[in-house]
């Protein structure tokens, strides 16, 4: 009879009959696993030496945390200079503490994070962020990056404590933690003010806390039944308070409570009162309280930025009333449109921006070489249009005329104030939608032609024929072709300075695109009104600040010709990024995983394909598993399908992507990865050891494999670790480099 | 020996008379004044062009799909005795006397037709009722949609046919329990680019040394090896290809690939490339006509030679921009090969040009099997991609489910008739709510069953399990790929997927009628309302006929009585 191996077996031997919850299973795991680990020749434990067998768990977590801890600190302030995406984040860092509104298509957790370190830490909010490479000299950065560090360290303890609940076996756990400690990447994207160390602290966590309370659910409605559930939920908040890609987490979940909750309501022994609460409690822990905390964490949002500053633009009309400094904040203007008026003319559709012109002409071969009409979406004296009838040029502010008002339906001629330019449309085509018809600046000190005219047209008429300020929705058609002013959202080459492209478009479907409001509006002859009363509610910021947001992520399109990353790349560690130098005399940081875990990972993905696929065709034709080897299977099909579950939802989505992809998208995955290989080599070293059990070999294969894939990792990592740490000298093609003989692919760059 | 003749010869025929009129009927309603209007009608411009490729047999490129769609037609257009000549260029066009419009149009009308008896036939196979069977049939009969799209020159019609026929066979020949469901793709027909294979005297090159002067070619020729060091020069102009650090017009990362003109003495010639054979077996291979895939690094600059995938604007003529690509890395846009080849012999530019416009000497016999060209060509109709426009009568797949949308197919030339796809708003309403009833039926069966409640017996449940799993099955399957694709898309790409949920719509009813009436009194006034609500059906499909057929001329009033939404729209002329 082959001797009792490993914790898979034992720990399913233990899995309690009465109400035992997690820290107890783990404690009795424990004791196991330090029996086999550190005192094989024990054959059985005293009883009086658990108390030393728990502190040799705790040991071990600690010695995990530490190391961890060691290697992501350890050279934390190098280089002193920003690099990557810190030029976005820690400015958004900086926003905060200095409360200027402003845009990004992430949620806020994160970078309200990251400015409330920096706050805590002493960073005054001054330095500009403005680009990779510039130097930080006197401004305190520090807090900022260790306490991305010190998130990001938390991701190996999680991980450890994961791999042991859902394994109950030590040396997975271990390996686990090995394979991600000594990952160059994970340590990396751990270093810098970056979103994704935070974003991954709360994936982990929300994992961690599922897979906790899973355990726990043998004693439901218990203290720690509560406190896992309750904490599964605020850490979902948390991964989608940073980024969306916080939602394949909460899919993760959802997934689970749903088989969860199938399981209960199948149970004939329970009432369907007692499923009743089990579902009330979900729908409280998962549904409602990471809703309050997101809803919560937009409130601070809003709150904190009080002040105009660069993403007004971005938002609505009636959003930016309430930003002091803002033109419309405690702004008073007079209510209807006039002849004469100077106006801002806003798209409806957010994220468009102002209609604007300026002193350029379209290029040779694009359309008519007349100037420029755009949309653009920072305030800017250009965006400034004088409304006039169509067949004078009397100046309507003389004070001998009486004010007279724009009606809908009233035929209007729009003069950019700047250049004195008419806004004006042709048969000519627009230069990226060709089916619309190009909109350029004709005609000079108001003098053009009749294509220089169009018909106003109030879409809600709710407020009358007149048109109202922020209120009053209107379309431009142009009298000569009959077509609508429009913006199709698409962004001009480099001509056109990636403002938006304007377009008079012959299909005359109502959509945002072609509807615009009228903002800011100056008329001497006018009494103004506040506008105070135009302020929007929260749960319209709420909607209002989502939209924007999809629709920037949805716009964030690889540009023409660009190498994009593609998702096929990232498992098999393609090609980095270039976090900091790309030349022999630079302070170099490189992105890219440690090659040995990565490729472990990727093999071990195939082998957990095929050995589970083998085990579960095995079980359904009926064939009858040594007893020896079903707590094996077991650990094996559910806890590592949970992790295969883990990866495919972080990983394939990002296909049917359409937006831009970069290879830190990866890393959320790249952790289920690892945590799978920790299962599937523990698992596998398992069988072998049952399979050769007669031989001597057999006996200790399990030990020394994992010793040696620890080694291995270790090893890879002293060879890998400047990656991370940072390179100097030559590059490493030439031979006196340090990370000569190491560029593995040639399609790594450093 | 001859035993069989005692017996008296019987034939015994088992005729569903149901059958028989619901094909009747189906031919009587597709067939109608098929050749009506003679002109061209909305997407025919697309398919005719196709038609007349095969009749003329050239070959070309469509992404909508795979051929045998196009192939049908053609088989229509060569039973008709189509010659091919025929200018596709507009919509409305007047068919000129040598195009077959009818039989052009037949297979799509005979395949809408046989959708008819086909739908009857599949509710039968799916275990529901005579009087069900018949309802769906019914329903498909007077889709107006359904009935415009199959009377043209288009595909859809046949798409759906073959979707049907897939799920009748295997109903009635495969018939297993266990419901795994292939269905046929919801492939699209718009957009199509067709790429010509246009040959041209102006792609051909000639492969030079730097070191030599003459463009004739050694006595006995010396092969081009990996590695070499060569000059291309154009076989028209004489022009040496050349790159330089200049940005290139639409990719400002890479550099201008261009052919050196002698009189800008300020920038000296960088002409040298380096033959990389990228598939070669040995460090000194040679070069080969086809086989080889070679890539060329500038020697200067060291950038490769590449197809940025731009189109240039006009001045280029619209075709593809050619980059020297500076960063490293691997791409298929990069490697070439050589099509055509011939020997040079002329020293003399003229000679050359003549030379060149003469067919080649050297015949080289391609030896690419069946299944390179095969895989090649699937590969090219996956990735051929359009330039994302977008149309007057495009749509979204949310604007389907709710008819919001729909396609003015044609108006006639003086008068106002037209032909709009437009569907039956009754069916359309009904058959969603239907699908929503099926789910949500389903669901609750499944959680009662789940808490050991069973509401319907054993054969009942399975039925309606297989009948949701096919129907709702074939609708997702139909619809939500859409969803991801971003393409111009149309309302007729929701067809296939109407089709599957008017198949689950009369057996929803039946469901009710069986299961959730509780005394025939309620079954009765079910049985009622269901009448009154077919009645609705037909009331509206005749009301809404005028736009499907095309043959009656509206005044503008009535056309605008008939636009019941404001998003529809329906041609009124101004007079």
């Amino acid at each position: 009879m082959p001797p009792a191996i490993g914790g898979g077996l034992t720990g399913s031997e233990l899995r309690p009959r009465r109400g035992r919850c997690a820290p107890q299973a783990a404690r009795a795991v424990g004791r196991d696993t330090v029996r086999r680990v550190a005192a094989r020749s024990l054959k059985r434990p005293a009883w009086s030496s658990r108390s030393f067998e728990a502190a040799g768990r705790w040991a071990t977590l600690a010695v995990v945390t530490l190391l961890s801890f060691a290697t992501r600190f350890h050279r934390l302030d190098q280089p002193a200079h920003i690099c990557w995406d810190e030029t976005h984040f820690g400015k958004m860092g900086s926003y905060y503490i200095n409360r200027t509104f402003f845009f990004d298509v992430h949620p806020p957790l994160g970078k309200m994070l990251i400015g409330l370190a920096g706050y805590l830490s002493g960073y005054d909010g001054t330095f500009l962020f403005e680009k990779p490479g510039d130097r930080y000299e006197h401004h305190s950065y520090m807090g900022m990056r260790g306490f991305c560090a010190f998130l990001g360290s938390w991701l190996i303890p999680f991980a450890y404590l994961t791999v042991l609940d859902l394994s109950k076996s030590f040396p997975a756990a271990l390996l686990t933690a090995a394979l991600l400690t000594f990952d160059t990447g994970c340590l990396t994207l751990s270093q810098y003010i970056l979103l994704d160390p935070i974003l991954m602290f709360f994936i982990m966590a929300a994992m961690l806390s599922m897979v906790k309370y899973n355990s726990c659910a043998d004693r439901p409605f218990s203290a720690p039944w509560w406190f896992w559930l309750s904490l599964t939920g605020i850490s979902l908040a948390g991964a989608l308070g940073v980024k969306f890609v916080g939602l394949f987490i909460i899919l993760q979940v959802g997934l689970n409570t749903i088989s969860d909750l199938w399981q209960l309501f199948g149970d004939l022994s329970l009432s369907l009162v007692t499923v009743g609460k089990h579902l009330t409690a979900r729908i409280l822990c998962l549904i409602v309280l990471p809703l309050v905390l997101y809803v919560t964490i937009f409130a601070v949002h809003v709150m904190v930025l009080n002040k105009s500053g660069p993403g007004d633009g971005f938002f609505s009309s009636a959003f930016q009333a309430r930003l002091s400094g803002n033109s419309l904040h405690n702004a008073s203007i007079p209510e209807y449109l006039a002849y004469g008026s100077v106006i801002t003319v806003k798209n409806l559709r957010m994220a468009i921006g102002y209609l604007h012109s300026h002193r350029h002409l379209y290029p040779e071969g694009i359309g008519a070489r007349q100037q420029q009409v755009t949309t653009y979406l920072h305030k800017d004296y250009n965006n400034l249009w004088i409304i006039k009838k169509h067949n004078t040029n009397t100046d309507p502010l003389d004070p001998s005329f009486p004010v007279e008002f724009v009606r809908h339906g009233d035929i209007v001629r729009l003069e950019h104030k700047e250049t004195t330019r008419n806004l004006h449309s042709h048969y000519h085509e627009a230069p990226l939608t060709r089916k619309h018809y190009q909109v350029t600046g004709y005609g000079i000190n108001g003098t053009g032609d009749s294509n220089d005219f169009w018909k106003i047209e109030v879409v809600n008429r709710k407020y009358g024929n007149r048109i109202k300020v922020l209120r009053s929705r209107i379309r431009f058609i142009h009298l000569v072709t009959g077509c609508v002013l429009g913006s199709s959202g698409k962004i001009l080459p480099r001509w056109g300075w990636e403002q938006l492209e304007v377009t008079c478009t012959p299909y005359l479907k109502e959509t945002s695109n072609s509807i615009w409001n009228i903002e800011d509006h100056i008329n001497p002859k006018l009494p103004n009104i506040s506008l105070d009363v135009l302020q929007p509610s929260f749960s319209e910021i709420l909607l209002e600040s989502h939209m924007v947001m999809i629709r920037g992520n949805n716009g964030l399109k690889p540009k023409d010709n660009e190498f994009t990353s593609k998702p096929w790349h990232w498992p098999i560690n393609y090609q980095g990024l270039r976090f900091s130098g790309a030349n022999d005399t630079d302070f170099r940081v490189y992105l890219l995983g440690n090659p040995v875990v990565w490729w472990l990972n990727l093999v071990s993905i195939v082998l957990y394909l095929l050995l589970g696929s083998t085990i579960a065709i095995a079980i359904k034709r009926g064939v009858q598993l040594p007893a020896e080897l079903e707590g094996l299977t077991r650990v094996l099909l559910r806890g590592g399908g949970q992790l295969l579950l883990g990866w495919t939802l972080h990983y394939f989505p990002f296909f049917l992507m359409g937006r831009i992809l970069y290879f830190h998208h990866y890393f959320p995955a790249m952790l289920f990865s690892s945590m799978l290989t920790g299962i599937l080599w523990d698992t596998l070293l398992q069988l072998c050891a049952w399979g050769l059990a007669s031989s001597p070999v057999g006996r200790r294969i399990h030990a020394m494999g994992i010793v040696s894939l620890l080694l291995a990792t270790a090893y890879s990592f002293y060879l890998f670790h400047p990656l991370a740490y940072g390179m100097v000298g030559p590059l490493a093609q030439e031979p006196e480099s340090p990370m000569a003989g190491l560029r593995w692919l040639e399609s790594w760059e450093f | 020996m001859l035993r069989f003749l005692e017996r008296p010869l019987v034939v015994t025929a088992d005729i569903n008379l149901n059958l028989v009129a619901l094909t009747g009927l189906g031919l009587l309603t597709r067939l109608w004044q098929l050749s009506y209007p003679r002109a061209v009608v909305f997407d025919e411009v697309y398919y005719g062009q196709y038609i007349s490729f095969y009749m003329k047999r050239i070959f070309f490129l469509d992404d909508s799909g795979p051929p045998f769609g196009h192939m049908l037609l053609a088989l229509g257009g060569y039973l008709g005795g189509f010659d091919g000549n025929f200018l596709w260029n507009q919509i409305g066009a007047e068919y000129s006397s040598n195009v077959p419009v009818w039989s052009l149009r037949l297979l799509p009308a005979l395949a809408g037709a046989l959708s008819v008896p086909m739908a009857y036939q599949i509710v039968l196979e799916l275990h529901f009722s005579h009087c069900t069977a018949m309802g769906a049939a019914l329903l498909m009969l007077i889709e107006n949609a359904l009935l415009t799209q199959s009377r043209l020159m288009l595909l859809e019609s046949l798409l759906i046919f073959f979707n049907l026929l897939a799920v009748l066979s295997y109903l009635k020949f495969f018939n297993s329990q266990t419901h795994r469901y292939e269905n046929g793709r919801g492939s699209s027909h718009q957009q199509q680019v067709t790429c010509y294979p246009f040959k041209d005297i102006n792609n051909w090159w000639i492969v030079k040394d730097p070191g030599r002067h003459q463009l004739v070619v050694n006595n006995p020729p010396r092969p081009v090896r990996h590695g070499d060091i060569i000059q291309l020069v154009h076989g028209m102009t004489t022009r040496l290809l050349n790159t330089h650090d200049v940005a290139a017009a639409l990719s400002p990362h890479s550099q201008e690939v261009s052919c050196y003109i002698d009189y800008n003495i300020s920038m000296p010639a960088q002409s040298l490339w380096k033959l990389d054979i990228v598939n070669r077996e040995s460090s000194r291979d040679t070069w080969k006509t086809i086989l080889s895939e070679v890539r060329f690094v500038h020697v200067n600059t060291s950038a490769v030679l590449k197809l940025s995938g731009a189109h240039l604007p006009d001045w280029g003529f619209r075709q593809l921009e050619v980059v020297g690509e500076k960063s490293r890395g691997h791409h298929e846009s990069m490697v070439w090969n050589v099509e055509e080849h011939r020997y040079g012999q002329s020293q003399e530019q003229e000679e050359r040009e003549l030379e060149l416009h003469s067919p080649s000497q050297v015949d080289i016999s391609r030896n690419l099997s069946f299944m390179a060209r095969f895989s090649e060509l699937q590969w090219k109709m996956l990735t051929l991609k359009n330039e994302n426009s977008e149309h007057k009568y495009s749509s979204t797949p949310l604007e389907w489910v709710t008819l919001d949308t729909n396609i003015a197919y044609w108006l006639h030339p003086r008068t106002s008739a037209q032909i709009h796809l437009l569907g039956n708003i009754v069916i359309w309403a009904s058959a969603s709510l239907a699908t929503v009833a099926y789910i949500l039926l389903f669901l609750w069966y499944l959680l009662r069953r789940r808490r050991s409640i069973w509401d319907l017996p054993k054969d009942a449940w399975s039925h309606w399990v297989l009948a949701g799993a096919l129907c709702t099955g074939g609708w997702a399957f139909n619809y939500l790929p859409f969803f991801l694709m971003e393409r111009m898309l149309f309302l007729y790409h929701y067809l296939p997927a109407l089709t599957f949920q008017i198949l689950l719509l009369p057996i929803v009813l039946q469901h009710i009628s069986d299961h959730l009436c509780r005394s025939q009194l309620q079954r009765n006034v079910f049985s009622a309302l269901v009448v009154a609500w077919y009645s609705s059906a037909c009331h509206v499909s005749n009301m809404l006929r005028p736009l499907t057929y095309g043959d009656t001329s509206l005044s503008p009033g009535e056309l605008r009585a008939l636009r019941w939404k404001d998003s529809w729209d329906i041609l009124i002329r101004k007079y």
